[in-house]
């Protein structure tokens, strides 16, 4: 009989009304602490360190798209001066080389099996050279008009093949294709010694 | 006339505040996942450059940061410095940095890290060349030039 009384007896609530203001502290931390911001930026590949006895491979002039920037930020396409501004139509005109005219890259052809078996890619390869006094502001600005040209060819292809932009593809492989059809072509010239 | 004097007398019922924990518990955690820890004080000014073709690092846990411009110290003079971690560094303590970097993550994450380079615009290319060869040399070879996103398209 006392046990079932003991059983009877009511345990008192733990008072929770504490609760908000504990995780009100925890909330007030978190947001202190929290940063929003997405770091954005252009994404590149470094190529693998060249053993110095190496030769380097020819490649044929018309295949090439000098860039150069020189220390006073004044950017030279195969040895004409040019503003930046114009540099992505340039590179989109020697990427894509849409007349086949002789003076701008050949063409490979390469299987890609998302884009219906051949794909022309493009031989071109975008050379960059800069100067070690070359601002970072306008080496930006290279990059990013380069990119430009790469992203909008990318898109041009992406929307005849599969009828929406480059971004909007879900599926790896055509995204792949796309990549492979058009590549980033833009190699860094070994920095020079002084 | 007296409907009005009647609604007035009528009590409002009190509100539950029982269910407000749980709305700042789901807040919290919402905050705990999105939230990254502030890396490094920065001691180098960066203020970096814009661009319009930018894209979204991924994964923020396996980028690893390289960071480049004036010391914010005016004292320290206007040369542009390198700053690892939490300190200012040369060259040569890159390829520490970045072995640091890969063992403190997981084996099947390491061929996935970027290393953002976080450059001032007035920095001069010679240090960014100089920081780039370094990465070469010991095969960190993902990176991102850190930039912003353009405000509006000319």
């Amino acid at each position: 009989m006392q046990i079932k009384r003991k059983a009877k007896k009511k345990v008192p609530p733990i008072n929770a009304s504490s609760m908000a203001d504990i995780s009100f502290l925890l909330l007030a931390f978190f947001l202190m602490t929290t940063t929003m911001d997405v770091d954005t930026g252009i994404a590149r590949r470094l190529p693998p360190p060249v053993p110095p006895q190496e030769d380097i491979p020819d490649i044929k002039e018309r295949n090439i798209l000098a860039v150069s920037i020189n220390k006073n930020d004044w950017v030279m396409v195969n040895n004409k001066p040019m503003d930046v501004r114009m540099l992505k139509e340039e590179a989109k005109n020697f990427l894509s080389n849409p007349f086949n005219s002789p003076d701008l890259p050949e063409k490979r052809m390469d299987t890609i099996p998302a884009l219906g078996g051949l794909y022309e890619v493009s031989k071109g390869v975008i050379s960059l050279k800069n100067d070690r006094g070359t601002s970072y502001d306008m080496y930006i600005r290279v990059q990013d008009e380069l990119t430009k040209a790469v992203n909008e060819l990318r898109d041009e292809l992406s929307k005849k093949e599969f009828g929406v932009p480059f971004t909007s593809l879900k599926e790896d492989a055509k995204i792949e294709a796309v990549k492979k059809a058009i590549p980033i072509a833009i190699s860094e010239a070994e920095p020079e010694e002084y | 006339m007296s409907k009005f004097i009647k609604s007035e007398k009528k009590e409002v019922p009190q509100m539950s505040t029982s269910s407000m924990p749980d709305i700042v518990f789901m807040l919290i955690f919402f905050f705990m996942i999105t939230t990254t820890m502030r890396q490094a004080d920065p001691l180098v000014r960066t203020n970096v450059p814009e661009a319009s073709q930018v894209e979204k690092l991924e994964r923020k846990s396996l980028v690893s940061y390289i960071y480049i411009g004036p010391p914010s110290n005016k004292k320290l003079g206007n040369e542009s410095r390198i700053q690892l971690n939490d300190s200012f560094k040369t060259l040569d303590d890159i390829p520490d940095f970045i072995m640091m970097e890969r063992e403190s993550r997981d084996e099947v994450d390491r061929k996935l890290i970027t290393t953002s380079i976080k450059a001032d615009q007035t920095v001069r290319m010679g240090i960014v060349t100089d920081v780039k060869q370094q990465l070469r040399e010991v095969g960190a070879f993902k990176i991102s030039y850190s930039a912003r996103k353009t405000a509006h398209d000319e």
